[in-house]
């Protein structure tokens, strides 16, 4: 199984990154870093609920918890 | 006193702040009326100068043509001043009423709603017709008074990549669930220039159940065969759900917004829209000026038709000389200088020149695409188009830009 790590760094490139040559790894802040805008955040939290088949209260989807992809993960697997 | 020396200084910082990086803005102020030729004082305190405008949403040249003011002088003699009430109380009149079955007719929409603002108008539409179980499905560059609408709005909200719609149906795949869906976007974008493919966001919107919302500010009156807007030049007129636009461009240039569309969404809007309930709507003097408008606008597509010709000309001139353009074939015609300081440079050197535009640098474009966003009116004659294009290649020639690309410009003078 594809780790969730890379499932969800690809998410994050193919869905925010609007220029291909930008890189990002697994601790690049991406709602502090712009990278993310807080309002596309929501299409990431559907995304990882579809995928997994979770519900993720809002309140556990901060932009705090969703900054960087390790931060998303641990979110994700507290719901798996 | 609550206004404490701490609290002056902490916003005084603030100021400074914005000063340092580049972010603070000054008002030029114009001592004539608003057309191609204008006369400003800048910086504050000098003497006045007389320049050509090339930054204005004036597109038809409509903002002090003689019928619009003896008309709003008409309006003004018979309707007076001011309402001094909101809408549903004693704030109404008769021009208004036939200024929104004027503007349903010529955008071929069924029914209208007035707002003091477009501004207003999108800040009041999405909350007045959507709730908790809906989603808001926007293009990424969506104006800002879009995004103030949204957020003031309850439902769930997405994005899109700009105009990809292929991200676009990913994303109403994704919000399959949602009771209700919009997707929202300009018709023609104000930065690049751009516009929305409404036809294949229609066809999207018909397979995927959703509505369709467009701003047309930046087309209303001369985008399409008849300067319908965005959805006469795609041929989807009567498939757009909502179309919000304003009085403040093209349409005379004073202000005032609208929201036109289906009639029950118009009539939620009347009902709950919070600027439209809680502030007063167009002045008379302006009913009565866009009235004008949109019956001489009706009558001859002669305006639209000058601006397009306006537009080819200037477009075709800049792309001879070797500017970097934004593609497109809206009045809006960015010329790209990539580097924010010499856009600055560049906007001051035209105004040495006599002619106005603008710089626009990050944040309000994404940092490294900096530009002068020219605007073409109908209101330029020839020898204003030639003797902007000479200054443009003046200054182009003395920063050796001309016939360079993009990434030459960058490789001069960085991001």
């Amino acid at each position: 199984m594809e780790d969730m790590k890379d499932v969800v760094l690809n998410y994050v490139i193919e869905e925010y990154l609007e220029d291909e040559d930008e890189e990002i790894t697994y601790d690049t802040p991406l709602i502090s870093g712009g990278i993310v805008d807080s309002f596309s955040m929501v299409s990431l939290k559907r995304f990882l609920e579809n995928k997994y088949k979770i519900s993720i209260p809002d309140e556990k989807a901060s932009p705090e918890a969703f900054d960087n992809v390790n931060s998303i993960v641990k979110v994700v697997k507290e719901y798996v | 006193m609550a206004y404490s020396d701490k609290v002056r200084n902490m916003y005084q910082e603030q100021l400074e702040e914005l000063k340092e990086k580049g972010l603070f803005k000054e008002e030029r102020f114009i001592h004539s009326s608003q057309a191609a030729d204008i006369e400003v004082e800048f910086p504050r305190g000098s003497s006045t100068k007389k320049v050509i405008n090339m930054c204005a949403n004036n597109y038809l040249g409509l903002s002090s043509h003689p019928d619009v003011i003896k008309a709003a002088h008409d309006g003004l003699d018979s309707r007076g001043y001011g309402m001094s009430s909101v809408r549903f109380i004693c704030g109404t009149q008769d021009i208004h009423n036939e200024l929104e079955n004027k503007v349903t007719e010529f955008l071929g929409t069924e029914d209208t709603i007035l707002f003091p603002s477009c501004m207003d108008a999108n800040a009041g539409v999405f909350e007045a017709i959507l709730n908790e179980e809906d989603i808001m499905i926007s293009d990424r560059l969506v104006h800002a008074s879009i995004i103030d609408g949204i957020r003031l709005c309850g439902a769930m909200h997405d994005t899109f990549k700009h105009s990809n719609m292929k991200h676009l149906e990913s994303k109403l795949q994704l919000h399959s669930d949602k009771r209700l869906k919009v997707v929202i976007t300009d018709g023609v974008f104000s930065m690049d220039g751009d516009t929305a493919k409404l036809d294949e966001m229609a066809e999207l919107c018909e397979k995927y159940d959703a509505m369709l919302f467009v701003d047309d500010s930046h087309a209303s009156g001369f985008i399409g065969k008849t300067g319908r807007g965005t959805h006469e030049k795609y041929d989807v007129m009567g498939k757009i759900d909502i179309i919000t636009t304003t009085f403040g461009k093209a349409l005379g240039g004073a202000s005032g917004g609208c929201v036109s569309g289906r009639k029950e969404l118009v009539e939620m809007c009347r009902q709950k829209a919070r600027p439209y309930l809680f502030s007063n709507t167009i002045a008379p003097v302006v009913v009565s000026g866009v009235l004008e408008v949109l019956d001489s606008l009706t009558a001859s597509t002669e305006r639209r038709d000058k601006l397009e010709k306006n537009t080819e000309f200037w477009r075709n001139g800049l792309e001879e000389a070797g500017f970097v353009l934004k593609k497109g074939d809206t009045p809006i015609v960015p010329v790209m200088l990539f580097n924010a300081k010499l856009a600055q440079e560049f906007s001051k050197e035209l105004f040495d020149e006599g002619i106005y535009a603008i710089g626009f640098f990050f944040p309000v474009v994404p940092q490294g695409q900096a530009r002068i966003r020219t605007q073409i009116s109908a209101g330029h004659e020839m020898h204003h188009l030639e003797k902007a294009l000479n200054a443009f290649i003046k200054v182009g020639k003395k920063h050796n830009i001309l016939g360079k690309s993009k990434q030459e410009i960058i490789d001069m003078f960085g991001l």
